[in-house]
């Protein structure tokens, strides 16, 4: 982004200064980094419940005869399986078989999809999709109709039931209903990004302000607090969950991602299907996998891994996991030796320091 | 807040000196800045350091940042409580987490750092 681009904000930018968050230049928006502190927001999430203002996300719609065609061909889940009112995670895909994005994609009817997109790439994932669309469906960009709130973490549910009319027991997970909340017409979806029980609710932006205040009073007797970008990230990294420009992009494929369960090799053509067919022949290079830090430190993103005492991949995303009070991240290694328990260095400021690959997710939530 | 017999430098850094002792840490601004912190890293006793020049690191949960040494001179004491609660310095960062006590080499060096007041109205434009 050109440094005289000024930064995108929400409409709760003003209600983030005046909580004095720490401000962050995020892909080109002006985001809250954190209010209290990342482990103070990210152990709220993980005991009582946090409030995240996600109003940059993308907002992305197709409609028309043939919505659920062009939905499901240019995305690799299974877009037919999809009922009326349900969610799932999925892939959007160049030709070559590397991530235009990673998306959610909601079925509102038979004729109209809604795919909730990252922010910094939404302008991108609008083309990419306009370009493939031979099908009896409409693209719209609607990112401006739409502010984002992120309820998230056990007290999740109290909190905006309070809130209102919809019975929010009744909206399994990954499913969503349209609804209101405060009297405000909005979407409340099941989901989230943080491995923790939660909501996210799609909202008018004229009325972010208010639900905003009105969910913190809301949440006042569980402790609520809101939430930054830095605990959304140790959050999701936690529960294993893929950033863009972190463990995928444009030159990874889901495959390599561990991400194989997005993709739905036999629903038929979709793009960048036969890229990840020929990869699933000739065998993956590289994998991504989970670490902890055994030495002292913090391999971060970026950082170069080694085996036997040479460069063999990079990390992707590390962090100290408040949950577990462990030094955790995950990185790239040849597939034959992506396997649990191998030992690697990380080098880290020079210095290599011992990690060994585990199991993820790092955390999972008891049901 | 910011305590007058200190001298400050734009990358964030404190010295207290009287005469040719030194004590040396990160302003509240930096650990403000740098949020939750998790790590630190310090030279090692008997090390020489100069101005300007990286004398160790603090990480927080989401990044590592250089600590740069605000004066030259020989490191006499480190502050050890760091390695155990490396927290100190997010709630005292201008007294009980001091990072290094070090013997002046150039005590002239003083003269060109901020006092409190600069220091304030330089934080408060870079805002």
């Amino acid at each position: 982004m050109p440094a005289d681009q000024p930064l995108r904000a929400t409409p709760l930018n003003s209600v983030h200064c005046a909580l004095r968050a720490k401000m962050v230049d995020f892909g080109g928006w002006d985001m809250p980094v954190q209010y209290s502190g990342i482990i103070d927001e990210h152990l709220a999430v993980r005991r009582s419940v946090g409030l995240f203002d996600v109003s940059h996300m993308g907002e992305i719609e197709i409609r028309g005869r043939q919505a659920a065609d062009l939905t499901d061909f240019v995305t690799t889940n299974s877009v037919h399986k999809l009922k009326q009112g349900q969610a799932h995670y999925s892939g959007l895909l160049y030709g070559h078989g590397g991530f235009v994005d990673d998306i959610l994609v909601h079925k509102v009817a038979d004729d109209h999809f809604f795919l909730c997109v990252n922010a910094s790439n939404q302008g991108k994932d609008f083309e990419h999709i306009r370009a493939q669309n031979h099908f009896d469906a409409r693209v719209e960009f609607t990112s401006d109709q739409y502010s984002q709130l992120a309820i998230q973490g056990p007290k999740a549910q109290a909190t905006l039931q309070k809130l209102t009319r919809v019975d929010l027991s009744a909206i399994k997970y990954y499913w969503f209903t349209d609804g209101e909340v405060c009297g405000t017409a909005a979407r409340i979806a099941h989901t989230g990004y943080t491995g923790e029980d939660g909501f996210e609710i799609y909202a008018p932006p004229s009325e972010a302000v208010r639900l905003w205040n009105e969910v913190l009073r809301a949440g006042e007797e569980f402790g609520i607090k809101p939430c930054g970008l830095g605990a959304r990230n140790t959050l999701r990294l936690e529960a294993k969950m893929a950033l863009y420009g972190h463990e995928i992009d444009a030159s990874i494929s889901p495959l390599e991602a561990d991400l194989g369960w997005i993709v739905k090799l036999d629903k038929g053509d979709f793009v960048g299907r036969a890229a990840l067919l020929k990869q699933k022949e000739s065998g993956l290079t590289r994998k991504l996998i989970g670490f902890e830090m055994r030495g002292r430190g913090i391999g971060r993103d970026g950082y170069e891994v080694f085996l036997d005492g040479a460069p063999a991949g990079w990390v992707t995303s590390g962090s100290p996991s408040p949950t577990l009070n462990k030094n955790i991240g995950l990185c790239y290694l040849p597939t034959e030796r992506a396997q649990i328990g191998q030992s690697i260095q990380i080098m880290i400021r020079n210095q290599p320091v011992d990690a060994v690959t585990v199991e993820t997710p790092f955390y999972k939530r008891a049901k | 807040m910011y305590p007058e017999n200190f001298r400050y430098t734009k990358e964030h850094e404190w010295v207290a000196a009287v005469g040719d002792a030194g004590t040396i840490g990160i302003t509240d601004h930096a650990q403000q800045e740098l949020g939750d912190i998790v790590y630190v890293d310090l030279p090692k006793v008997g090390a020489h350091i100069e101005q300007g020049k990286s004398l160790g690191s603090v990480e927080s949960v989401k990044a590592v940042s250089d600590v740069y040494s605000p004066v030259s001179g020989e490191v006499t004491e480190i502050n050890q409580t760091l390695a155990e609660k490396p927290e100190t310095l997010n709630s005292d960062p201008h007294g009980a987490a001091w990072l290094v006590k070090i013997k002046l080499s150039a005590p002239a060096e003083l003269a060109g750092l901020m006092s409190a007041a600069e220091y304030e109205a330089y934080i408060g434009a870079e805002k």
